[in-house]
């Protein structure tokens, strides 16, 4: 098939509306702002060494049709309990987020495979199950980190425990590994630091993707992607299959999790997974995926735009409106609208697809007509 | 026997059981460890009338097959855009609660037209859907909350501030007009007769609506959508309507809410009332695909039931709030219990 | 490349259904590199013949079936369409079953690429093993030539012709090298002229190389082309087995749809048909599965018209084409006026009422009463049973009504239920049937549109049924227009027939006509000699 240049630039142009769309609208707040640019480089290079190990993980799950993992939100609490563990043992360093992440992989796996077979049970719902059971999981955490811990789980560390002597405190200084990933390998270009180790972190895992969509899993993954029935009848074993995507999702969520609370040092024992799912998902949107199809690109595109947009628009609403509250409330609702609009298309599209076959018979027929010399 | 006890149970549902029973036994608790029954049972009667309607206002939409309304907030800012109208006008008592409701509506069907028209070209991805334009409404009225040119001093914020405050109070305006009317104590219980009598009048309209001939093929529709478009039924246009009846229930929802409850919250307060009216849907028996009014009232009173009496209870047995843990797990674990179950099988 | 080793061998095979017999004692033999011709009208068992001996569950599921296969002299035993894979039963199905998404070679070798050891298998397992792609376009290239067609390997399905997907499905099954006995289940329905010629080239092909092979289709030039022999299956019986050039169309034909006459019963029309109600001329329906391509033909008033042909040709997007449930194109007059297509309200309005094919689907409501079944179409088209309030701006449900009618028509037409407010859903089949019939009389209509009245039915449902349909057209003159794929059905109560084939209008013969005629116009050999009215 044969493409004429124009034809080539238009589809482009659809295909990436959304990334094009961001990099205008950055192109009028980024001197609006005022900000420096190597401030703003800074902060992109801290902010990709922190969040895209979350947008990572959720490749896999698209890849295997199951939409946008916002499930990743259990796999968060995971990384956060093996995250509380090590700072009441008083684990240090880089041993310490190995620790926290071996801890908590067993638990990443239990849960994932329990939110597969929900995922499977809601087959045809995935996105909004997997939403609501972010919501559900975070009760079931709340009540094992606030009243089971320090009181059926053996808590030691007054520093971490609520004072009544059980739970644990609403925040957690993680002062023992902060940013241990990111300065185990320093590097400072003019004065722009660079968290090499956690580069090579994200680096290994793009390379474990890019290995993994060749294995034979990866195909299978695949093939049940695009339709359960006919994988079913290959012989490939479809709910397995699906319900590992969702495993590795949520195995990749909870170390993505202990790397960006390394790097930001304290943890919200009660907060800081709740927005990861709808932050993760609305980065790798606007990087261009959509709910069908994703990949590694759309991944580092996304985290640049949504964070670059995160970090001017309040100063830019600021100077548009004199009011930089506008530009905060600004961000939020473009990670919401942004998640909104793409879901809208791609169940437009789909439903457009599901007339299409209609729409063939149609064509045929209009054409059998005309070349008769029209319909009486 | 045995099998006809089983039949009975799932006809009534086990999440309906276990949280009847949960809440009896909280009731039968309560005056040992100290809770007085009286208090508790008319906290449930004001927090049932507050909510009703909001439950009430999912119903067309899952008649009509569009599931349940996770978009609800499009309705709640209606309703807060009337609330804040109807301050800014000044009129107080129930004229300013009315007023409120009638500037609401308008907004609410115009929300609820645009709202519908996206609905029906989705059709399948509803609820995920629905979800983020939820979120995405009540993250851009925040900007416009800050935005909106209105003045009056109980609203905005106070020594150069811009905008309005986050939470406002009623008390001055229509705080109780519904649930002081006609309201009397007995044996230590509070009855809100008004607010009861106003979502006693809210569901008879929504009953007979579904008894006009417009009802009748919205149900159809709900019920098999391909039969009611051969009936000459225009099926879009039904899901539309459901749309727009849902948004205009909803936002006088939020008013009876408000004038309960004494505040108008704005800003990211609205952001999660979905969560909870659905979960009380559910709780009622009602499914993905199916309601009732019955639904809606079971429900509404069991949750507000769970709600009101586990801190009370549950508190004063272990000396800690777990209510609000409590209420996440099975506000959240009856709406992914939903989700999970199929539909029944054509065929 | 014909030899004298069995293949296959089937003997006796017998099949029910609960009860309803479909296959009976049925034996044939299959050679190596043999091309068996399987034909026979819809129903005639040829499908639950091809799922025995692809094992599919649903044979087991229904209580298994009776006699034995053998492949090459083993007896089989297939508990999953797995099993008959694995012991060289191929099949390609009507409908694509191919990833849109995937290349030409990767659908080839679904599920069984070739894979290459690494670190990580060890560890995890097989299924972290690598894709050998130079190896899989090596085996897709080489089950490609063997059909000896024009196929990129690296094509994307979804951007194919269908005859390259058609193409894909067989390389599919021959990349399998167990693969001994090919099924093809109307491989040619989907293509054009050429890419059939193409695709039956590639079947002589694959025989000569001495690949067996069982090709299902209705295209009889076709089959007499390609197959060495010939077998037609009738009511589960196999009535006519041939070498192809001993035999002819017309005898196939005859075969096919002979039935003994003595079960076929039609009292003449006393009182003659005169005035045209409806004229439809070059409508065009785009139904999936039942494309309408331009049909001609004109019912009288109080006529009962039938319209029977073969599943796929067409008949039934005729009836869902003028009811506006798919949308057409075309004149339809309707008592010599013209009507707008593709607006069900409007024609509901005209006087038209339809019984759908798909009973559970289109017909019912499931999950409702049966007395809103009953009545709902009316109240929604001609405001019957409501109740008006203000000058008809309020409309309200009559329950009062609806309850009565409701009960007319349960006790007119003995439907069995427990009240008027059982839900659909809990009736039998039948009953269901009945009630979509109630439907479609409490239109009070002038034209009724019946489709399958009686598929998945029981005979005493069936019989009153029809009783039903035949007594509202005497007593009411009504006129109907019954759409069946049962031949002996339509001549039974039909004034007219007319036999649709591939997507128009064969011929319209009266019902006195011998069987064997409405066979041939079945299956597009229509050069009989003038004696119906034939377009």
């Amino acid at each position: 098939m044969s493409m004429s240049n124009s034809e080539k630039v238009k589809k482009f142009l659809i295909n990436n509306t959304v990334p094009i769309l961001f990099v205008v609208l950055l192109f009028f707040a980024i001197p609006l702002s005022g900000f420096s640019p190597e401030y703003l480089a800074n902060e992109m290079i801290t902010r990709l060494g922190r969040n895209s190990f979350l947008v990572l993980a959720l490749l896999i799950p698209v890849m295997a049709g199951m939409g946008m993992n916002f499930g990743i939100v259990l796999g968060a609490m995971a990384g956060e309990i093996g995250l509380i563990f090590i700072t009441d043992w008083g684990v240090v360093g880089i041993n310490g987020v190995f620790l926290a992440m071996i801890i908590s992989t067993p638990i990443a796996i239990i849960l994932g495979f329990v939110a597969g077979l929900i995922l499977n049970a809601a087959k045809g719902r995935e996105m909004v199950t997997g939403f609501m059971l972010g919501f559900f999981m975070n009760g079931v955490y709340q009540l094992f980190v606030l009243y089971g811990m320090g009181n059926i789980i053996p808590i030691n560390n007054p520093k971490i425990l609520l004072p009544r002597g059980y739970g644990i405190r609403n925040a957690i200084d993680l002062v023992n590994i902060r940013q241990a990933f990111d300065s185990f390998i320093k590097l400072k270009i003019g004065d722009i630091s660079i968290p090499v180790f956690s580069f090579i972190i994200i680096a290994i895992l793009c390379i474990f993707i890019v290995w993994f969509r060749k294995t034979k899993l990866g195909q299978d993954m695949r093939a049940v992607g695009q339709d359960n029935d006919i994988a079913a009848a290959s012989g490939i074993a479809v709910k397995r299959t699906r319900i590992l995507s969702i495993v590795i999702s949520t195995v990749l969520a909870c170390y993505g999790q202990i790397i960006f609370l390394q790097n930001i040092g304290t943890m919200n024992t009660y907060n800081s997974h709740e927005q990861v799912g709808t932050f993760a998902v609305a980065a790798i949107l606007i990087g261009g995926a959509s709910v069908a199809k994703a990949n590694i690109s759309n991944v580092f595109i996304g985290v640049v735009l949504f964070h670059m947009t995160f970090i001017v628009s309040p100063r830019a609403g600021k100077e548009l409106v004199g009011q930089a509250q506008i530009g905060e409330h600004f961000r939020v609702f473009v990670s919401y609208a942004v998640i909104a609009i793409s879901l809208a298309l791609y169940a437009w599209r789909r439903q457009a697809a599901k007339n299409r076959e209609i729409k063939a018979v149609l064509d045929e027929q209009n054409e059998a007509i005309e070349n008769r010399g029209g319909s009486q | 026997m045995k099998n006809s006890i089983i039949e009975s149970i799932e006809k009534i549902g086990w999440p309906r059981i276990i949280i009847g029973l949960f809440l009896a036994s909280m009731f039968v608790i309560a005056p040992f460890v100290g809770v007085s029954v009286g208090t508790s049972i008319s906290d449930v009667l004001v927090r049932f009338t507050f909510n009703g309607v909001l439950v009430l206002s999912l119903l067309p939409m899952v008649k009509s097959g569009c599931g349940l309304n996770f978009g609800l907030q499009l309705g709640i800012i209606s309703g807060l855009l009337g609330a804040v109208t109807s301050i800014e006008i000044g009129i107080t008592g129930f004229l300013g609660f009315l007023i409120a409701i009638g500037v609401s509506i308008p907004f609410a069907i115009l929300f609820g037209i645009i709202y519908g028209l996206l609905l029906n070209r989705v059709k399948g991805d509803e609820m995920v859907v629905a979800t983020y334009v939820g979120f995405s409404v009540v993250s851009f009225m925040n900007m416009m909350w800050l935005l909106l040119p209105y003045k009056s001093p109980d609203m905005i914020w106070g020594y150069g501030g811009t905008g309005l405050r986050t939470t406002i109070s009623v008390e001055k305006y229509w705080f109780h007009v519904l649930n002081d009317f006609l309201s009397f104590e007995i044996g230590g219980v509070y009855v809100p007769t008004g607010g009861f009598l106003f979502f006693a009048l809210m569901c008879l309209i929504v009953w007979i609506f579904f008894k006009s001939k417009t009802g009748t093929a919205m149900t159809a529709t709900g019920s098999n959508p391909v039969y009611a478009s051969s009936s000459g039924v225009n099926v879009n246009k039904m899901r539309l309507v459901s749309v727009i009846i849902s948004s205009i229930i909803a936002a006088i929802g939020i008013l009876v809410y408000e004038q309960g409850f004494g505040f108008i919250q704005l800003y990211m307060a609205p952001l999660y009332m979905a969560f909870p009216a659905i979960a009380a849907l559910l709780l009622g028996g009602a499914s993905v695909g199916k309601a009732t009014i019955a639904n809606v009232i079971i429900g509404t009173f069991l949750f507000q039931g769970i709600l009101t009496m586990t801190p009370s209870v549950i508190n004063n047995i272990i000396k800690s709030d777990m209510s609000e843990t409590i209420r996440i797990i099975v506000s959240n674990g009856m709406i992914v219990y939903a989700l999970t179950r199929r539909k029944k099988a054509r065929g | 490349m014909e030899s004298n080793e069995v293949v296959l061998k089937v003997e006796n095979i017998g099949k029910d259904f609960f009860g309803n017999v479909v296959l009976k004692s049925v034996s044939f033999e299959v050679k190596k590199g043999e091309v068996i011709g399987l034909v026979g009208e819809n129903g005639a068992g040829k499908s639950t013949l091809m799922n025995i001996l692809f094992g599919l569950p649903v044979i087991n599921e229904t209580g298994g079936f009776s006699g034995n296969f053998f492949l090459n002299g083993e007896k089989a035993h297939f508990s999953s369409s797995f099993d008959a894979l694995d012991a060289g039963i191929g099949m390609v199905h009507q409908e694509f079953v191919l990833l849109p998404g995937f290349t030409a070679t990767e659908n080839i070798l679904l599920n069984r690429e070739s894979v290459k050891d690494n670190f990580a298998v060890n560890i995890f397992g097989d299924r972290l093993k690598h894709l050998d792609r130079e190896d899989m376009k090596k085996r897709a290239v080489n089950a490609i030539n063997k059909l000896d067609v024009n196929l990129d390997p690296e094509m994307i399905v979804a951007e194919m012709p269908v005859g390259h997907r058609q193409f894909t499905e067989i390389a599919r099954e021959i990349d399998r090298s167990s693969t001994k006995l090919l099924i093809l289940d109307e491989p040619t329905a989907v293509l054009t002229e050429s890419e059939a010629e193409i695709m039956i080239k590639a079947a002589k092909k694959l025989a000569e190389e001495g690949m067996s092979i069982i090709f299902i289709s209705h295209r009889l030039h076709e089959v007499l082309d390609l197959c060495d022999r010939v077998l037609v299956l009738r009511d589960g019986n196999l009535v006519f087995e041939s070498e192809s050039e001993n035999t002819n169309p017309r005898e196939i034909a005859e075969s096919m749809v002979g039935r003994s006459i003595s079960d076929f019963e039609h009292t003449e029309r006393k009182k003659e048909l005169q005035k045209d109600l409806l004229e439809v001329k070059d409508l065009w329906v785009a139904m999936p599965g039942e494309v309408v391509k331009g049909v001609n033909f004109t019912v009288k008033k109080g006529e009962i018209f039938g319209i029977g042909g073969l599943a796929g040709q067409g008949k039934l997007g005729i009836a869902n084409g003028i009811m506006g449930l798919f949308p057409s194109r075309g004149k339809v007059l309707f008592k010599g006026e013209e009507i707008p297509l593709n607006n069900t309200k409007n024609i509901l309005d005209l006087g038209f009422s339809f019984v759908s094919e798909d009973r559970r689907g289109v017909g019912l409501l499931l999950d409702e009463p049966i007395d809103w079944n009953i009545t709902f179409t009316a109240m929604q088209a001609h405001e019957r049973f409501i109740v008006k309030y203000l000058g008809g701006l309020l409309k309200f449900r009559n329950d009062k009504e609806i309850r009565k009618e409701a009960l007319k028509y349960i006790d007119m037409l003995q439907i069995k239920c427990t009240s008027e407010k059982q839900f659909a859903r809990a009736l039998s089949g039948g009953n269901q049937q009945k009630v979509c019939l109630a439907k479609a009389f409490a239109l009070n209509p002038e034209i009724l549109f019946v489709s399958e009245p009686t598929r998945g039915i029981d005979v005493g449902a069936k019989e009153l049924v029809l009783n039903a349909l035949k007594k509202y057209n005497e007593e009411s003159g009504i006129t109907i227009i019954i759409t069946s794929s049962e031949l002996e059905e339509l001549r039974s109560i039909s004034d007219r027939i007319a036999i649709v084939n591939e997507g128009k209008i064969a011929g319209i013969l009266p019902p006195s006509k011998p069987a064997t005629d409405f066979g041939l116009l079945m299956i597009g050999e229509s050069n009989i000699n003038g004696e119906g009215e034939i377009k």
